[in-house]
């Protein structure tokens, strides 16, 4: 019996050791260890066995099966490693191929621009007004100092819906200026952007219909200082770090005394180059002292009170930051166009 | 306003090799007269000089050139060959040598000319960038044979005045008097503190007679004219001027034409002033009228063009026609040529807006109307006149007739202001004191009388103590102004709700897969019918621009769907497979006060080929869920004529409709040229505003396991799934949580216009474990209620 046991070692893992698949395995685990198996079959003959090599036998017997089902076991792992590997190179793809579409949208490149500025002036106690754009020349003219013959109420200027010129699309988001005085309680900070109209014809720097961003600060003791501090901090969050302003006297009607501020050319650092058309300095905002007429015509007393406003164009802010060389591409949306950004 | 630097430092001490133009402009930038362009005249020209014709030969090789031996003055002959006929030996001509550049950027290298070396060019004053006003004596076909004072060697840029830098200002609209030397040279005086040396016109006038005895002159809409100003000239003898006159006329970017209307010109680039010359046999009468044109008048301008004039264009006029349209252009009528012997110099201030209005009317800005209409100085009239009549004496241009013609309506009244010292400061952020600025004021020109402000008659546009402000903040700097804030932040700011909300449908519009645009609000009226509106839609009723750039651009829009349509079709033609687009834009709705309503609409658009009426709808109900966590309905609408009747849905939250969306009527898709499926949403943000999800509340997670049971039914073909889910949810009693379809099922074993329909119920309980009993009392509750309103049974 005892040689009986060895040879079915010998055999079983010599067999266990030449098996490929595990399904084969597992056909000899039945063969040598299940109920009508080869050592059940062994086992079967302990009856004809002494009582004393009963025990003996049963102990050989036990430790054969230890070493079958271990080398089962072992030869197992061996074969499911391999069977893995095997899965996993079918599995294989194609790193290089295209990604599966997943489709994010994209917000309008001038919104983005936009969006930025607001978060800028939010983080500096503004709020964001949004007012109508069919509009009474009261409020885009008169109430802003623009008397009744400036060139700027022209019909060849501004589109009007009455003929008294009466009510007309407005020509600047500057009216907001007279919307927040009016209808705000003091101290006012506000930015209002918005959709402005002028008769221009289309080409690649005009647009009948663009974009402006108007602020306004209102309160006591506002001075032209604190609008060269609030708006040299904006243009160095717009424009980074370390820009170099100017502010250069300018005309407005509704702001006095009056100023454009420039930025030191990025590109040549102020020698002069195309971008600044060699100046060496590039426009970007108009700005000043509310006119003190302004104020007392939307009956804010200027001897109390004293406030700065700006505009500055949305179009040509976009247009330089993602160097967007023709206006049209804004307003063409264009797919193509769209998804660079 | 283009201004030659060396006629400004005749005024000012700016030397050109010690203020460069760099510095020039950004100094007189900052202090307020903007520069545009500075451009150094001489690098236009280069190395052309007279050269004297020492010998000329015909080429041997050609029957039209000649081969000329030039002398430069010094060194060597240089050998030029020319194919003008008009050269001959001991001319005086100008010599575009080796290497040397003329006007338009061309640049001469010395070549062969069949054979024969040639050192450069002889030229014409065409290649020079002159005119033949520049060189009357020249001949138009031919090389320039300078006539006076040249010399062989001299160098021709020199000569023609090209030393010289031109410096283009932008003059903003509240200063006209900075359209003119002088007042260029105050700025540019108080700008480098220097000295501004103004010279005081003086008139000989020596002859017989007075002009009050010749001529008389009548404002009679003094409302358009506050001052008209004339002088007379007898014996005029019409000439070219002089070469630095007419250097300086060119450097200012205007041509010289002959002494009397270059004088005019330069008058008025030096005073500001424009000028009118009359041929004074042409008035008759000798009656000078300034009125409003009359019915029915026209008048031949001096450009050869006859323009019907109406009652709102100032004239002037003789006693019974136009001679001029004032401020804009003269008379054909009364133009100077040759034979003119007495001349009338119109030196007259008009209203600015009607000078515009007319210019504009009559489709000719010119050089004086441009001034006039930003509205001039009157107190300059008489300044300029006798400046004129001084240059017609030193020119020998005519004898000036004694006496002036000044007529001032309405008397001038000066602009007095106190000077408020701690206003101007507050305003500023400032602490300048009094000294200082009635410094700059005085430098400036205005008088100081104790605190009194005396403004100067060109400065018009200072009436307020702000204007003074920034009078003295110009000249102190505005980049000397301190740069700090006044005072703590006392506001909060912030996005308000509705703009919150705003964003975050843009956010979730993106995160689908969709694009933003921007459309332009106004759109043309002939989209109504292309979106097959209705003709009796109230739509239709637009807010109409009066006077729009075109019919594309001529009425505000009602309705978004046409800009939306307008883009997807761009992109279609533009061959892009596939379109996902969003805008959040207004509409214009006219209101009885003639304003607008202007409520903000989302616009949704696509085309492509993974695009159909689920995906869409899938959009707007992730859209509507996530804005207002309401429970949606969807409602067929088959009446909307720009959706596919079959295709199409508005959307309910609650009893309120949001919108609505589908597919694009293919007759639409046709008007616009699009064969491809196109998919559109119109949802109202107002209405998804209004009904916003309020702030979540946290609910517990289910401790219960949740069932499932499926059920099918067959029913009519056209009961709406919808319908039939409502149905079963408002009726399946407590347990039923969910109710979902997943098959829709025509064809065998379904009888004609029946379907089937296969209901996924998810059951749960929230205080025990359901049973069995409990599953199947909703289901049957479920069917049952399907039956009695749907008349489906089950399968």
């Amino acid at each position: 019996m005892k040689e009986m046991m060895e040879k079915l070692r010998e055999a079983s893992i010599k067999a266990i050791l030449e098996t490929e698949d595990v399904d084969s395995l597992e056909n000899l685990r039945v063969k040598y260890l299940g109920k009508k198996g080869e050592l059940t079959g062994i086992l079967r003959q302990m009856g004809r066995l002494s009582a004393e090599e009963r025990p003996q036998m049963g102990q050989l017997a036990n430790r054969l099966r230890e070493e079958i089902e271990e080398a089962l076991e072992k030869r197992s792992q061996v074969l499911e490693a391999v069977r893995m590997e095997k899965k996993l190179l079918l599995e294989t793809v194609d790193v290089t191929m295209p990604a599966t579409d997943v489709r994010l949208g994209h917000k309008h490149p001038m919104y983005n621009v936009l969006d930025q500025i607001k978060d800028i002036f939010i983080g500096m106690g503004f709020e964001i007004l949004d007012g109508n754009e069919v509009e009474l020349a009261d409020y885009n003219f008169t109430k802003l100092n623009i008397d009744e013959a400036h060139p700027s109420r022209e019909w060849t200027d501004t589109f009007y819906f009455t003929e008294d010129s009466r009510i007309l699309l407005r020509t600047q988001t500057s009216p907001m200026q007279v919307h927040a005085m009016e209808t705000k309680s003091l101290p006012i900070r506000m930015i209002a952007p918005g959709r402005v109209y002028r008769k221009d014809e289309v080409d690649a720097t005009h647009s009948p219909m663009f974009h402006q961003i108007e602020g306004m600060v209102i309160d006591k003791g506002v001075t032209m200082s604190d609008l060269k501090a609030t708006l040299n901090l904006v243009v160095e969050k717009i424009y980074g770090e370390g820009t170099v302003t100017r502010f250069r006297p300018h005309h407005f009607p509704f702001t006095e005394p009056s100023a454009e501020l420039d930025i030191r050319c990025h590109k040549c650092g102020g020698k002069g180059c195309p971008t600044c058309k060699g100046e060496g300095w590039i426009e970007v905002l108009g700005c000043g002292m509310v006119h003190p007429k302004v104020l007392a015509g939307c009956g804010i007393d200027p001897d109390v009170y004293s406030g700065w406003a700006f505009g500055m164009g949305l179009e040509r802010l976009a247009m330089g930051e993602y160097k967007i060389a023709d206006l049209r591409l804004i307003f063409e949306n264009d797919e193509r166009f769209l998804e660079q950004f | 306003m283009k201004c030659s630097r060396k006629w400004l430092n005749e005024f000012v001490d700016l030397p050109l090799n010690e203020v460069g133009d760099r510095a020039f402009a950004e100094a007189m930038s900052i202090s307020g007269s903007k520069v545009e362009a500075t451009e150094d005249l001489s690098t236009t020209m280069k190395n052309v000089k007279v050269g004297r014709v020492a010998s000329i030969e015909r080429h041997p090789d050609s029957d039209h050139m000649f081969v000329c031996q030039m002398d430069m003055g010094s060194g060597p002959l240089v050998q030029i060959c020319t194919g003008a006929q008009n050269v001959q030996q001991g001319d005086l001509v100008p010599v575009a040598l080796d290497g040397s550049l003329l006007p338009g950027g061309v640049e001469i290298k010395g070549k062969p000319l069949r054979g024969v070396e040639s050192d450069g060019m002889l030229c014409s004053y065409k290649e020079l960038g002159a005119t033949a006003h520049d060189f009357p004596y020249a001949i138009e076909n031919g090389i320039l044979i300078l006539q006076g004072d040249y010399q062989p060697g001299d160098d021709m840029a020199e000569k023609m005045g090209l030393d010289d830098h031109v410096v283009d200002f932008e003059i903003t609209p509240n200063r006209p008097d900075c359209l003119c030397m002088i007042g260029l040279a105050r700025e540019a005086a108080v700008t480098f503190s220097k000295e501004l040396k103004l010279h005081e016109p003086s008139v000989q006038a020596k002859g017989e007679g007075n002009i009050a005895d010749m001529a008389s002159i009548c404002i009679e809409d003094a409302d358009l004219c506050p001052r008209y100003t004339a002088r007379m000239v007898r014996n005029v003898k019409i000439a070219p001027s002089p070469e630095w006159m007419k250097e300086r006329i060119r450097n200012a970017g205007m041509r010289p034409i002959n002494n009397i209307v270059d004088i005019t010109n330069y008058v008025m680039m030096e005073y500001g002033q424009p000028m009118h010359a009359f041929d004074f046999s042409c008035v008759r009468n000798g009656e000078i009228h300034v009125r409003r044109a009359r019915a029915g008048e026209s008048i031949r301008t001096l450009d050869g063009t006859e323009r019907a004039l109406t009652a709102d264009m100032l004239c002037i006029c003789d006693t019974e026609k136009p001679v001029a349209v004032a401020g804009v252009m003269g008379g054909e009528n009364s133009e100077i040529v040759g034979d003119t012997a007495m001349v009338l110099f119109e030196s007259a201030c008009f209203n600015g807006p009607s000078v515009r209005r007319t210019a504009t009317a009559l489709g000719m800005r010119t050089d004086a109307s441009s001034r006039f209409e930003k509205g001039l100085d009157s107190q300059n009239t008489l300044k300029a006149v006798e400046r004129a009549c001084e240059l017609i004496e030193m020119l020998g241009a005519g004898e000036v007739v004694p006496g002036v013609l000044d007529v001032q309506p309405v008397p001038y009244q000066e602009t007095v202001l106190p000077l408020e010292v701690e206003k101007i400061n507050a305003l500023l952020g400032t602490e300048i004191d009094a000294e200082a600025m009635k410094k700059i004021l005085t430098d400036l020109g205005f008088t100081m009388e104790g605190n009194l402000i005396h403004v100067p008659s060109w400065r018009a546009d200072v009436v307020h103590y702000s204007d003074v402000a920034e009078e003295i903040a110009r000249f102190y700097g505005y980049n000397e102004i301190p740069v700090r804030f006044t005072g703590a932040i006392s506001t909060c700011g912030g996005f308000s709700l509705e703009q919150q909300c705003e964003r975050q449908i843009g956010e979730i519009l993106r995160s689908l897969g969709l694009d933003e645009i921007i459309t332009y609000s106004f759109i043309s009226p002939s989209y109504y019918d292309k979106i097959r509106m209705p003709k009796d839609s109230p739509l239709r009723d637009s807010l109409k621009i009066l006077n729009p750039l075109g019919e594309d651009t001529s009425i505000m829009r009602t309705s978004i769907l046409p800009s939306m349509l307008e883009i997807l079709t761009r992109n279609y033609n533009f061959r892009n497979k596939a379109a996902f687009l969003y805008e959040i834009g207004r509409i214009y709705l006219k209101r009885p006060d003639g304003l607008a309503d202007e409520p903000k609409m989302v616009s949704i658009g696509m085309y492509g080929p993974e695009v159909d009426f689920f995906r869409m709808k899938g959009i707007v109900e992730t859209l509507l869920s996530l804005v207002t966590g309401a429970h949606l309905r969807f409602v067929a609408e088959r009446e909307n004529p720009s959706y596919h009747p079959g295709r199409c849905a508005k959307v309910y939250v609650g009893d309120t409709c949001v919108g609505v969306f589908g597919q694009i009527h293919p007759a639409v898709g046709e008007n616009y040229g699009v064969s491809a499926e196109l998919y559109c949403a119109e949802l109202s943000f107002d209405v998804l505003f209004d009904n916003r999800k309020s702030l979540p509340v946290y609910q517990p997670l289910p401790k219960f396991p949740s069932v499932s049971r499926d059920i099918a039914v067959t029913c009519r073909y056209d009961i709406p799934v919808g319908e039939m889910i409502e149905c079963i949810l408002a009726n399946g009693g407590e347990f039923l949580k969910d109710c979902t379809v997943f098959d829709v099922y025509t064809g065998h074993h379904i009888a004609e216009g029946l379907k089937s329909v296969a209901f996924s119920l998810t059951m749960r309980s929230d205080d025990r474990t359901m049973t069995d009993e409990d599953a199947e009392a909703t289901v049957n509750a479920a069917l049952a209620a399907l039956k009695h309103n749907f008349d489906a049974s089950i399968r």
